[in-house]
C-alpha cells in the first residue's frame, strides 16, 4: 500500500504549495482567461441540488491519485456535531440529494446517523464507495444498510482488468472489487427491477483523459458479466484532478506540464457549461463550506461575502454565488467534461 | 542533441496549413471522418492506427496514437498485441519475398 503526502512528508501535501504548482504553469493560459473567450466568465451557481459531504481523510485504501490524500493514518473526521449542523441545513432547505464521500465514509462514526437523517428528511442519498471497504469485519453488515435505506451506491473501479486496477489502487484491490461487487449483486444493487442503484467510477490509470463514457461502459458491461457475472446500473467516467497524489505523480514521471496541456487543448464550452460547482454545494469535515470537493481540498472557500460554515447556511445567498475557480478546474472542462456524475456532454 | 524529430514539432502539424489551406482543409476533414465510429469504433481504429504507425515507423503517430489509445479505453495488452499485427505483417512482408530468392536461386542453380 503507498504513503500519503503527509506522511511522507511531501511538500504538496500543503495545499498553498498545490496551488502555487497550478498557478505557475506556463502549459495552459490562465482558466478564468479560457473561461472569459468563451463567454462564460464569471460562472455562477445555478441552485443547490446536491449538497456534498465530505465526512473526513480516513480511508482503508491508499490510491496513488486520491484528490483527498485519503488514508488509514488520517484522523480528520466530521463529529457528529457537524453532522448535525449538516442536516440542520438540509431540513431548512429543499435540497434532493445528499452525496457522502470521504476518504472511505462508511468508516466515519457518524455515517449511519447522517443517512438514516437524511433519508428520515426524504432526500436521495448518494455513497461514494471504494467497494473494499464492504469486505471489512467491522462493515459486515454494510449492505444491508444501504438496502434498508435505499443508498444509491457509487463505486470506485478504474479499469475491468487487475493490472490497471490494482497499479492505481494497490495489490489486491481487483479481487476484493469484485468480491464487494457481487455482494451488492446478491443484495440486489445492479439488478434490473430492483430499484437499488449500483453506478461504477471508472478514471484513468496514468495521465491521460478518460475514453467516451457510453463506449467504456460497455466494455465494463461485458468484461464483468463473462468474468464475475456481475451487474452494474451506469459507469460513470471522471477526469483525474491535477491535485493532491495525482499531482504529485504527474510531476514525478514527467508528466505535469502535457498533462496540463492537454487538459486546456480539449478545453469544451459546452462541458464548461454544464459543471457539477454549479449545482452542489460541498461541505468539508470541519464545516466549512466549499463549491466542490475539489477546491475543498485546495483549502479554497466560497467567495467573499458568503457563508463559510455550514453553520451559516443560508441557501438564499448561495444559490447564484459566484464559483471560486483556479488552473485544476481544467479537469472538469476537458473533452466530455467531468463531474461526480460522470461525463458532461 | 541535434535531430531530425523533436516531439515538440507534433504540436506544429496544423502549421502545414499554411502552405496551403485547401489541401489542408481537405486533408484534415477527411481525417476526422476516417476516425469517427462507424463500421469499426473509435477504439478499434486508434489500435488499428497504432499498429501502422509502428509499421509506418512514424514517432509523431506512435507518440499520438499510443496516448489516443489509452484515451479509447484500450490497455497496454491489447496495444502490444497491435504492435505485434504489424511486425508479423512486416515481418510476414519480408519473408514472403524470400519465394522470390527462391525463385532466382532455382532459375540460376543447376
Amino acid at each position: 500500500m503507498g504513503l500519503t503526502l503527509v506522511s511522507r512528508n511531501n511538500p504538496l501535501a500543503s495545499s498553498q504549495e498545490q496551488l502555487q504548482r497550478l498557478t505557475v504553469t506556463t502549459a495552459c493560459p490562465p482558466f478564468d482567461t479560457t473561461m472569459a473567450q468563451a463567454g462564460l466568465a464569471p460562472l455562477h451557481a445555478t441552485g443547490i441540488t446536491v449538497l456534498q459531504i465530505n465526512v473526513g481523510k480516513l480511508c482503508n485504501q491508499t490510491c496513488r491519485h486520491c484528490h483527498v490524500d485519503a488514508g488509514p493514518e488520517r484522523r480528520e473526521h466530521m463529529t457528529r456535531e457537524t453532522a448535525e449542523l449538516c442536516m440542520r441545513a438540509l431540513a431548512q432547505s429543499d435540497i434532493p440529494t445528499v452525496d457522502i464521500t470521504g476518504g472511505a465514509p462508511e468508516l466515519n462514526a457518524n455515517f449511519r446517523w447522517l443517512v438514516e437523517q437524511a433519508r428520515a428528511l426524504g432526500r436521495h442519498v448518494m455513497d461514494r464507495c471504494n467497494l473494499s471497504v464492504l469486505l471489512l469485519p467491522s462493515q459486515a453488515d454494510l449492505g444491508k444498510f444501504f438496502v434498508q435505506h435505499r443508498v444509491e451506491v457509487i463505486a470506485s473501479l478504474p479499469y475491468f482488468r487487475a493490472a490497471q486496477t490494482d497499479a492505481q489502487r494497490g495489490d489486491g484491490v481487483f479481487a476484493k472489487s469484485m468480491r464487494a461487487l457481487q455482494l451488492l449483486n446478491n443484495l440486489g444493487y445492479g439488478v434490473e427491477g430492483s430499484g437499488l442503484m449500483l453506478h461504477l467510477v471508472h478514471n484513468p490509470v496514468g495521465a491521460f483523459l478518460p475514453p467516451k463514457q457510453e463506449a467504456i461502459e460497455a466494455r465494463f458491461r461485458q468484461a464483468l458479466a463473462r468474468e464475475y457475472g456481475i451487474t452494474f446500473n451506469r459507469l460513470y467516467t471522471i477526469t483525474n484532478m491535477p491535485i493532491s497524489r495525482f499531482l504529485d505523480f504527474l510531476i514525478t514521471s514527467g508528466n505535469y506540464e502535457g498533462y496540463m496541456a492537454r487538459l486546456a487543448n480539449a478545453f469544451n464550452p459546452a462541458a464548461a457549461a454544464g459543471v457539477m460547482c454549479r449545482y452542489t454545494l460541498s461541505v468539508g469535515w470541519d464545516g466549512t463550506l466549499y463549491d466542490c470537493d475539489f477546491n475543498q481540498m485546495l483549502e479554497l472557500p466560497l467567495g467573499e461575502a458568503l457563508p463559510r460554515h455550514i453553520r451559516d447556511f443560508n441557501a438564499a445567498s448561495l444559490h447564484t454565488r459566484r464559483i471560486v475557480t483556479a488552473n485544476h478546474c481544467y479537469g472538469c472542462t476537458a473533452g466530455g467534461g467531468s463531474s461526480c456524475g460522470g461525463a458532461l456532454t | 542533441m541535434e535531430t531530425y524529430y523533436h516531439p515538440h514539432d507534433l504540436t506544429k502539424f496544423a502549421d502545414m496549413g499554411k502552405g496551403n489551406r485547401e489541401l489542408w482543409d481537405k486533408f484534415m476533414q477527411y481525417y476526422g471522418a476516417v476516425f469517427a465510429d462507424g463500421a469499426l469504433t473509435e477504439r478499434e481504429k486508434a489500435l488499428i492506427a497504432l499498429g501502422v504507425a509502428h509499421a509506418v515507423q512514424c514517432p509523431y503517430c506512435i507518440d499520438a496514437y499510443s496516448q489516443a489509445c489509452l484515451e479509447k479505453g484500450s490497455n497496454a495488452e491489447e496495444m502490444t498485441e497491435a504492435v505485434h499485427v504489424a511486425c508479423a505483417i512486416r515481418g510476414g512482408a519480408a519473408l514472403v519475398h524470400g519465394v522470390q530468392m527462391r525463385n532466382v536461386v532455382e532459375k540460376l542453380s543447376m
